[in-house]
């Protein structure tokens, strides 16, 4: 099992990402962003940062780079896609996810462990998860605010494509009907605002009840994929 | 050498969180008459030669495709400005 993470200008989390992959039991594989070449990977992560210093719009413009055609045409043959923060942004400029994702509610970076609520478990990233099952994860950003308009949200909700809420009681940003990530109607591409690269190992996740830091919920996502490699199509 | 503006604004219908935080600063400095703030944006496109039907119908596509995103955005005025 090959995951790519491609690297745009101002990428932060391209590394961990790579390195959840690796954790997680995959090979992982570094793509560039002004490349056409996917190097036959079997699956694809968008990393979390800004990139393109997020000007025009959170992920605009790197929804345009060259390796995003590639990633475009991949996904609607089904290739698993995870887009993390900035990567969901690039995600909702490719229109590869519905609606939008603009400035937090109270106009603040917002950085904290967040509980998250799994609403679709029946998607390549998330079927390893209970559906309903509350998971930790950190978040850290400024634009994760979900807003579509009345009809996109009734076909969002209508068709199960909310892949996380927020839970916990607290909604961190504004988002729309609590949401933190989607997934399409095929459940090859997810997003999500929060971070599951960086609850991958005891020691450097989120804190839980058992101990400090202790938090792999989202390793879980990394396994998810590589399972679904693993069973005969 | 003619400039074309392209004013891009959030929708009405949306939340626009950095007006309501200038509306809310326009408040407590004690303009209160103004009921509504909403922050857009302006692109310049300076062109090499006339701002002619063609170069219009390709800033309005630049307009539609990339300088907005239809989901969250309106764009709501071409202008030549010479």
């Amino acid at each position: 099992m090959r995951i790519g993470v491609v690297t745009f200008p101002g990428s932060l989390d391209d590394r961990d990402a790579q390195r959840a992959a690796r954790i997680a039991g995959a090979e992982a594989v570094p793509l560039w962003h002004g490349d056409h070449d996917l190097q036959g990977v079997d699956a694809v992560v968008l990393p979390g940062g800004f990139s393109y210093g997020d000007y025009l719009r959170a992920g605009a413009i790197a929804a345009r780079a060259a390796i995003m055609t590639e990633v475009v045409a991949a996904a609607g043959k089904g290739l698993p896609v995870l887009g993390i923060c900035n990567g969901f942004q690039m995600l909702v400029e490719a229109h590869l996810l519905p609606g939008g994702l603009i400035r937090n509610a109270h106009q603040q970076f917002i950085r904290r462990d967040q509980v998250l609520r799994v609403e679709n478990n029946g998607t390549a990233w998330t079927s390893g998860y209970e559906a309903g099952q509350e998971i930790v994860i950190p978040m850290k950003n400024a634009d994760g605010n979900f807003i579509a308009d009345d009809e996109t949200l009734k076909r969002i909700e209508g068709e199960g494509l909310v892949a996380f809420r927020y839970a916990g009681g607290v909604n961190p940003n504004g988002s729309l009907a609590d949401i933190a990530g989607l997934t399409n109607e095929r459940g090859n591409v997810v997003g999500l605002m929060p971070h599951p690269e960086h609850a991958v190992e005891a020691g450097f996740g989120p804190d839980t009840d058992a101990a400090m830091k202790s938090g792999v919920d989202g390793l879980v996502m990394f396994r998810s994929v590589i399972e679904r490699a693993l069973q005969p199509a | 050498m003619p400039t074309i503006v392209v004013d891009v604004m959030p929708k009405a219908e949306l939340l626009d969180p950095q007006g309501k935080a200038v509306a809310g600063a326009l408040g407590r400095q004690g303009s209160t008459r103004f009921t509504d703030v909403r922050i857009g944006k302006r692109f310049e496109l300076a062109v090499d030669g006339p701002a002619d039907e063609a170069v219009l119908a390709e800033v309005r596509e630049i307009a539609a495709t990339l300088l907005s995103n239809d989901v969250i955005e309106d764009v709501v005025a071409i202008t030549v400005v010479d």
